[in-house]
């Protein structure tokens, strides 16, 4: 729903040049809130111009592998765009998820927020 | 102990939302049987992905078609039955999503997960039905 679609699904702070983007919910899961956190995302790159995005997942219990897909996305983005992505604070049991699907290869991925400000 | 023994069967119309409402039962009988962190983790994970593979995928969201569910909670297992209304697919024709060719795809990957997180898992008849289990003996 309209209200529904509004609401805030992810916090941005600036940090020198880096976007920390912390998430709202605890759960990443349906497809309407992953399209409006994908969107959230994007605008920050197309319309923001920000070319270092630190993604802080130390908020998030649960993600499905729709949002894996939205991640791939964005990463594959920020290398047109030149830019970096990096994901930080994410917990075992969804890292898990990460090196069974090899995506821990593919996306630079730092135990937390503090490591991720001096990785890019 | 108590017998926490819990076994449920359920239909729904192709809602996500729904299914999300039949997880948090789930897991609230899983703790209530001892699973572990990982365990119920894992186990919730693979429900979330063959339902949404049920319903979009299987019913093409289709709220006229409904996802039927069956599933048994016990101390040392949990078995889960998850068909829907559609034309079913083969699992074997599935690319592998961690191969270099495909690992940059942003879809595919739910089918993956699921082998990789439950015990066994199998697709019966033309695909529209998957049945898995979980054993609680699995290293955690």
């Amino acid at each position: 729903m309209s209200t529904s679609a509004r609401r805030q699904r992810i916090t941005v702070e600036d940090i020198g040049d880096i976007a920390v983007v912390q998430f709202v919910d605890k759960k990443i899961l349906d497809e309407q809130n992953i399209q409006m956190i994908g969107d959230d995302l994007f605008r920050l790159v197309d319309e923001l111009g920000r070319r270092k995005l630190l993604l802080n997942f130390s908020n998030v219990e649960f993600m499905s592998s729709a949002a894996l897909g939205k991640l791939i996305r964005l990463h594959q983005r920020m290398q047109q765009a030149g830019g970096k992505l990096i994901l930080c604070g994410i917990a075992d049991s969804i890292l898990t998820v990460f090196k069974l699907t090899k995506l821990d290869k593919m996306l630079k991925i730092v135990k937390d927020e503090q490591t991720g400000l001096t990785s890019f | 102990m108590s017998d926490r023994h819990v076994n449920v069967e359920m239909s729904f119309p192709s809602d996500l939302s729904e299914a999300r409402r039949i997880q948090a039962d789930l897991v609230e009988a899983l703790q209530s049987n001892g699973y572990g962190e990982s365990h119920v983790f894992a186990i919730r994970l693979a429900v979330e992905e063959a339902l949404a593979n049920a319903i979009k995928h299987g019913n093409q969201m289709d709220p006229g078609k409904h996802v039927h569910v069956t599933y048994t909670v016990t101390a040392d297992r949990f078995d889960i039955r998850i068909s829907d209304e559609g034309p079913g697919f083969n699992p074997t024709e599935v690319p592998d999503p961690t191969a270099d060719e495909n690992i940059e795809r942003p879809c595919g990957r739910g089918v993956y997960i699921i082998r990789n997180v439950m015990t066994t898992v199998d697709y019966i008849g033309k695909g529209n039905v998957v049945v898995m289990t979980k054993l609680r003996g699995d290293p955690e």
